[in-house]
């Protein structure tokens, strides 16, 4: 079972995100189980959504707890909430952001993890070119598909185009392809500088 | 067909398949999603003359209901707490004058404190109501209960409530086989009603009953409920041969109960609702260490199916039973009925109330209680992760001063001071 955390701010699309994710790895024939955090909905509060997926049918209805992987849609609340609270260290971290991890203060918390699996993209920028507006969760999910490996691209692009008319789909779709290949080049970077 | 969709949006679905004639509600979270998912169904022409009376509460809600099912129109409510809580008085008209409305109740807590979020106290205040209660542990089963509770409600005249965990199932994304029409048409044939409001041939439903025969009016009642407890496996048969899955979930036993583990158990849980797949994680975990520990999840609430209860557990040494309610000044309310169906044995009842007002009821919570069974610590009645230290200073501050103030609003003062 692999276990998704996301966190955000409300209006970002966070419990939309967490759907999406369960309907990409629904399409690459996995079990999944997509919820929210059930606050009173409220514009620019924290909120969270989960999601788990699995080959085995899930069971379990806590929430998540110790998440294989985090996905923060919104930097500014690395200062209030304990955005990684119960995360293994070897979770794969994804942060929307144009800063650094020093620049956010995060240099220290990731010395010790993998670097691979910790990644910021600047989800929000991509989606401001593609969809006009900075909503960062269709990017978010394709770095994510990028960085895991857990579903595939197309199954993401899918459950996009399944939940929102043509044209806002087509735009999202291309913000998660551009975030998708964002995470791909940057490996490609990392790659070459430890060949050298 | 297989789908990836929110609970709500398949039981907006299923109910939609089952060919409602009218289907009239009003808005309360976490209740939305179905009606206003049933609202586009209907607005969109897909279910024919259907009509979806959007009204100004939930009295008249129910009202409309009783009004229209006894014109011999299939209906469907839902709502959820306060709302069930508000549509209280004529909830017992349904059942009375043995109306098969089928309503769901998206599980949330009661206020005060005013609260959102999910726990059984809502449905559980009306188990006397005479209204069937179903109760789906999970999305699959929420949406396959509804497809029974027409065919029961129709078959005994009687209401039923379908109980699903308020924002848990509700709002939750997962993989669903929705029914096919075709299939649910051959399992839900026509309503054909016992009485009938018609202009062309008048009569009234309804009169006043004394003393000479209020008895045996209620006596009948129950007589239906007790009919509907045999009824239930045999439409739970019914429905797997048509199906090709059980209405009460992947470990149903006869409609009524689901069994998980149970068979050579010394310990058992018992559960209603969406608790029982986090328990069934529990027996999965503590069985590969060696204790033998079981679930059984009751469906059928009311009636209460005291001989499945019994035979299950009778073997147990110990019996928990996991309640997201309880009864203020005695404890438990699922739990006195498994006391009634283990009558005259031995057996160890423990009461654990668990997930009030949408506390989480973890993995390790739910571990932590079994481990307490087998060391023999856990007392008859339990508050699951109660916080003592919050109580105990609400109690030392209601000794220090007579004007101590509001309770919930101290409560959250000293959370947040934490």
């Amino acid at each position: 079972m692999f276990q998704v955390r996301i966190h955000g701010r409300g209006g970002q699309g966070v419990v939309t995100a967490a759907e999406l994710l369960s309907v990409a790895a629904f399409q690459d024939e996995l079990f999944a189980q997509a919820f929210p955090s059930f606050g009173s909905e409220r514009t620019g509060a924290p909120v969270v959504a989960f999601c788990r997926i699995s080959k085995l049918q899930i069971r379990s209805r806590e929430p998540v707890m110790e998440p294989d992987a985090l996905i923060i849609q919104d930097s500014t609340l690395l200062q209030s909430v304990d955005v990684f609270a119960g995360a293994a260290p070897d979770a794969f971290i994804l942060i929307n952001s144009t800063k650094s991890f020093n620049e956010l203060g995060l240099e220290e918390f990731f010395e010790n993890r993998q670097s691979e699996r910790s990644l910021i993209v600047p989800a929000s920028e991509i989606a401001l070119r593609h969809v006009g507006r900075p909503l960062p969760n269709a990017a978010l999910l394709g770095a994510f598909a990028a960085i895991t490996e857990l579903v595939t691209l197309d199954s993401v692009l899918n459950a996009i185009e399944e939940r929102f008319p043509a044209k806002i789909a087509e735009a999202n779709a291309d913000a998660a392809r551009e975030a998708h290949e964002f995470v791909l080049a940057g490996r490609k970077v990392a790659e070459h500088a430890s060949t050298n | 067909m297989l789908r990836q969709i929110e609970g709500s949006r398949a039981v907006a679905e299923t109910v939609a398949a089952c060919r409602p004639a009218v289907v009239c509600a009003y808005p309360i979270s976490p209740q939305t999603h179905i009606v206003e998912a049933l609202d586009e169904i209907v607005r969109l022409g897909e279910l024919g003359t259907c009509q979806f009376v959007n009204v100004e509460s939930e009295f008249s809600a129910m009202s409309v209901a009783i009004g229209a099912s006894a014109t011999g129109a299939r209906v469907y409510t839902a709502t959820a707490s306060q709302g069930l809580l508000f549509m209280v008085e004529p909830l017992y008209n349904a059942s009375g004058l043995g109306l098969p409305i089928v309503m769901t109740v998206a599980n949330r807590a009661i206020g005060a404190p005013i609260n959102i979020w999910n726990d059984h106290s809502d449905s559980m205040s009306q188990r006397d109501s005479g209204w069937i209660q179903l109760y789906a542990q999970d999305n699959q089963t929420a949406s396959d209960l509804h497809i029974l509770a027409f065919r029961i409600a129709e078959e005994v005249s009687l209401p039923v409530m379908v109980c699903m965990d308020g924002f848990v199932l509700t709002h939750a994304v997962e993989r669903i086989d929705l029914p096919e029409q075709s299939e649910v048409d051959q399992f839900l044939p026509p309503y054909t009603p016992r009485q009938l409001l018609d202009p062309s041939d008048p009569m009234s439903i309804g009169a006043m009953v004394g003393p000479e025969a209020f008895t045996e009016v209620r006596y009948l009642g129950h007589a239906k409920q007790v009919q509907a407890l045999e009824l239930i496996p045999d439409l739970a048969e019914d429905f797997v041969k048509l199906f090709g899955r059980r209405a009460g979930g992947e470990h149903d036993l006869d409609g009524l109960v689901t069994s998980y583990q149970v068979d050579d158990a010394e310990i058992i849980l018992v559960a209603l609702g969406s608790v029982i797949g986090t328990i069934k994680d529990v027996v999965d975990e503590m069985r590969e260490l060696g204790t033998k520990v079981g679930v059984l999840g009751i469906t059928s609430f009311r009636p209460f199916p005291l001989d499945s209860v019994r035979t299950s557990v009778m073997h147990a040494k110990k019996v928990i039973v996991v309640e997201r309610a309880f009864a203020p000044g005695i404890g438990g309310i699922v739990s006195s009925n498994v006391r009634t169906a283990l009558r005259d044995t031995s057996i160890k009842i423990s009461t654990a109330v668990a997930g009030l007002g949408g506390r989480p009821v973890t993995i390790k919570s739910i571990r932590g209680v079994v481990v307490q069974a087998i060391d023999d610590t856990l007392p008859e009645l339990t508050f699951v992760d109660l916080d003592v230290e919050l109580i105990n200073r609400e109690l030392e501050r209601n000794r220090q001063q007579r004007r101590s103030g509001p309770m919930a609003e101290n409560l959250l003062r000293d959370v947040g001071s934490r």
